[in-house]
C-alpha cells in the first residue's frame, strides 16, 4: 500500500514533511509532523479546528517558514521565505478565503505576485496583453466564459470567483497543488469545479493535499487521509483503511476522533508506528 | 485538464460599447474631482475674471503644484491603506537642514540638500520601520513623528541661529545651478510660471505610469485593497510600504526644496506645516479611498488643481479667504459622497 501501482519508477515523492515543527510562541501550532504527498496522489488532511490544517497550507505555501524539522521538494531540503518562492518552485495554492482582491481587476488577481513582464530596468514595465490573454484562456479552462479581464474581480459572481482562485493555482501549479477548501457555502456546480480540478491536478502528476472539513468529499477523490490532532499526525490512512461513514465519524469531534483512530491503530497495526 | 465537461457560468453579460465605456469613465477615481473642478472654475470664472487670465492662471498652477507633489506621494500611501501626517513637517525641517548646513557649517548647496535628502528618507524609513513591524495605525505613527519632527526642528533653529530664520542661503556656491533646476520661471504675459509645475507634471506622470503598468504598482494596490490575498500571493507588502513612505518624505523635501530656492529663506514659521492634513484632503478629493486599495495619482493631481483653484477663486472674489477652509470642507464632503454613490453603482471600480 506505500506505493501507488500506477507508479512506473520509485522515485522520491513531490513533497515531503520530515519531523516539521512550527511553534507560535510556546505553542506547537504543528508537532513533528512527517508526511510524504507522492506525484499523483490526493492528499486529504482531516481535522478539527486548531488541528495544525491551516497550519501545514501556510508551510507549504511559503506563507509561514517552519521552525524544526525538513521540508523535501523532490528530495532536495526547501525552505520558502515567501509564498512568491513557493508559487517559483510550483507549488500553488487555493487559499480558504481565495485571495481574490475585490478592488482589482481580473487579470491583476490573477498574476498578482507574479506579473509577467517585459523590459529591462526601471524600464521594466507589465506585460498586460500577455496577462490579459493568459487570463482569459485559463479562466476558459474552467468553465468561464465571456470574460472581461479588466472587470474588477468584485463583479465576478461567487461561483466565478473560485473559479478565478482555482484557475490560477492550476495555472502556476506546476508540481503540487494545495487546496483549503473554501469556507463559503458552494453550490453543487462550484464543488463539482473543485474537485475536478484536483481531480485534473492528479491527472498530470501533481502532488494533491486538500484540506476538507467535507469527509464525503474527501473518500470520493482522496487516496490517502491525514488526520492531524493537536498538530501531531494522528493517523495516515489509505482509501483501503476507511470508508466514507468512517471518515465521518472520524471528523464529528474529539472523543470519538480519538477512539477511532486507537480503533483503528489496533486493526492495522502498521499504523502505530507512523 | 481532462476532457470532461466543466460546469459553465458566464461571468456577467457582456455589455454594449456604450455601456462599458460609460462604466469606464464613472469607474475612473478622477471623475468626480474633474466634474467639481469644472463647476469651480465656471463659478469663479464668472465671479471673478481675473482667474481665467495667464496671471490667474499661473497662481493656480503655482499653488496646485507644490500641492499637487504632495498629493500625488500620499495618494500612492492611501491606496496602499496608509496615512502620512509628517509631509508637511519634512517639507519644513528638510530646508531647514539644508540652509543650516549652508550658513552655519558653509556647506556649498548640493552636498547640503543631498544630506536633507537622506535625512528626509531616514523619517520615511522610521516611519515605515514602525508601521511595518509594530503593526501600529499608520495614522498615529506618523502623528507621532509629525510632533517629534516639529518640535526638534523649531527648537533646534532656535537654538542655533537665535531668531527660527535663515535667511542668505543665496549666496552658497552652486545656487545658480540649483536655480536652474528647482526656480526657474517662465514669464507669460502678466504669469510667472515656476518649473515647480514641471516637477508636478513628472511626478504625476511617472507615478501613474508605476501605478498602472508596473508590478509596483499592483502591489500597492492590493497592499491596500486586500493585505491577506496580498500576502498569501507572495506581494511583497512590508517592502512597497517603505519605498511608499520614502516616496512621500522625499514629496516634503521636494516640497520643501522648491521654496527654500523660491525665497532663498526658510522660517520654523513656514505655513506649510499646516498643509499635513490638506495633501490627504487633495488625495480624497482626487477619488483615493481612505481605506485602500482604489485611486488614482491623476485624481490626486485634479484634486490639487481643484483645491488651488476654489482658493485662488475665492482671494480672486474678493471674498474673506477664511471662506476657504468650509469650501474645502463642502468639496471634500461631496466628493466623499460621489465616489461612494459611484462605487456603488459599479460594484466598485477600476479600469485596467
Amino acid at each position: 500500500m506505500t506505493e501507488p501501482v500506477h507508479r512506473a519508477a520509485p522515485h522520491l515523492p513531490e513533497l515531503e514533511l520530515q519531523r516539521l515543527s512550527v511553534h507560535f510562541g510556546s505553542v506547537a501550532a504543528l508537532s513533528r509532523v512527517s508526511v510524504t504527498l507522492p506525484a499523483g496522489e490526493i492528499t486529504c488532511v482531516l481535522g478539527e479546528n486548531g488541528s495544525g490544517k491551516s497550519t501545514l497550507v501556510s508551510v507549504l505555501s511559503g506563507l509561514r517558514p517552519h521552525d524544526e524539522g525538513q521540508l523535501l521538494l523532490s528530495g532536495e531540503p526547501v525552505r520558502f521565505r515567501s509564498p512568491r518562492q513557493a508559487r517559483a518552485a510550483g507549488i500553488a495554492t487555493v487559499w480558504q478565503d481565495l485571495a481574490v482582491a475585490p478592488l482589482l481587476s481580473i487579470w491583476r488577481n490573477f498574476f498578482l505576485g507574479a506579473e509577467p513582464t517585459r523590459g529591462v530596468g526601471p524600464l521594466r514595465r507589465l506585460d498586460v496583453e500577455k496577462a490579459r490573454e493568459t487570463t482569459v484562456r485559463a479562466m476558459a479552462r474552467v468553465g468561464v466564459t465571456h470574460l472581461d479581464p479588466d472587470q474588477p474581480a468584485s463583479t465576478l459572481q461567487a461561483g466565478a470567483r473560485q473559479s478565478l482562485a482555482i484557475a490560477r493555482a492550476m495555472h502556476f501549479g506546476a508540481r503540487a497543488l494545495i487546496v483549503d477548501e473554501p469556507t463559503a457555502p458552494l453550490t453543487v456546480n462550484q464543488q463539482t469545479l473543485l474537485l475536478q480540478a484536483i481531480v485534473a491536478a492528479r491527472t498530470q502528476g501533481l502532488a494533491v493535499l486538500l484540506v476538507t472539513n467535507n469527509p464525503r468529499y474527501a473518500h470520493l477523490v482522496g487516496d490517502r487521509f491525514l488526520l492531524l490532532a493537536h498538530g501531531s499526525v494522528a493517523g495516515l490512512l489509505t482509501r483501503d483503511d476507511v470508508d466514507a461513514a468512517d471518515l465521518m465519524r472520524l471528523m464529528a469531534g474529539g472523543e470519538e476522533f480519538n477512539a477511532l483512530t486507537e480503533a483503528l491503530t489496533a486493526l492495522h497495526s502498521e499504523l502505530g508506528d507512523r | 485538464m481532462t476532457s470532461t465537461r466543466l460546469p459553465t457560468s458566464t461571468a456577467s453579460p457582456a455589455p454594449s460599447t456604450g455601456r462599458r465605456l460609460l462604466g469606464r469613465a464613472l469607474a475612473r477615481p478622477s471623475l468626480p474631482a474633474l466634474v467639481a473642478l469644472l463647476v469651480v472654475s465656471v463659478v469663479f470664472g464668472l465671479q471673478a475674471p481675473a482667474l481665467l487670465t495667464t496671471g490667474g492662471l499661473a497662481g493656480v498652477l503655482d499653488t496646485a503644484a507644490l500641492l499637487g507633489i504632495g498629493g500625488v506621494a500620499v495618494g500612492l500611501l492611501l491606496i496602499a491603506g496608509q496615512f502620512d501626517l509628517s509631509v508637511g513637517v519634512v517639507a519644513v525641517a528638510s530646508p531647514l537642514l539644508t540652509a543650516l548646513l549652508v550658513q552655519h557649517a558653509g556647506w556649498d548647496i548640493w552636498p547640503a540638500l543631498l544630506v536633507s535628502l537622506a535625512a528626509a528618507l531616514a523619517v520615511g524609513l522610521v516611519n515605515a520601520f514602525l508601521v511595518v513591524n509594530t503593526g501600529l495605525p499608520s495614522f498615529l505613527v506618523t502623528l507621532a513623528t509629525f510632533l517629534v519632527l516639529q518640535g526638534v526642528s523649531q527648537a533646534g533653529a532656535l537654538a542655533v541661529t537665535g531668531s527660527g530664520r535663515v535667511a542668505g542661503v543665496d549666496e552658497a556656491p552652486g545656487w545658480e545651478s540649483a536655480v536652474a533646476v528647482f526656480g526657474s520661471t517662465l514669464q507669460v504675459g502678466d504669469g510667472r510660471f515656476r518649473v515647480s509645475l514641471l516637477w508636478w507634471l513628472g511626478v504625476t506622470l511617472v507615478a501613474t505610469w508605476a501605478l498602472w503598468r508596473t508590478r509596483f504598482g499592483n502591489a500597492v494596490f492590493a497592499s491596500g485593497g486586500a493585505r491577506t490575498a496580498a500576502r498569501q500571493l507572495g506581494v511583497p507588502v512590508q517592502r512597497t510600504t517603505l519605498v511608499l513612505f520614502g516616496l512621500t518624505a522625499s514629496a516634503g523635501w521636494l516640497i520643501g526644496t522648491l521654496g527654500l530656492v523660491r525665497f532663498g529663506s526658510v522660517g520654523i514659521g513656514s505655513p506649510v506645516l499646516t498643509t499635513a492634513i490638506d495633501f490627504i484632503v487633495v488625495a480624497v478629493l482626487g477619488g483615493c479611498l481612505l481605506t485602500g486599495g482604489y485611486g488614482s495619482a491623476i485624481g490626486a493631481s485634479v484634486g490639487a488643481l481643484l483645491y488651488a483653484v476654489s482658493r485662488e477663486g475665492i482671494v480672486l472674489s474678493g471674498w474673506d479667504p477664511l471662506w476657504f477652509r468650509a469650501l474645502l470642507g463642502v468639496l471634500l464632503l461631496v466628493a466623499l459622497l460621489a465616489t461612494g454613490v459611484v462605487r456603488r453603482r459599479l460594484k466598485a471600480v477600476p479600469r485596467s
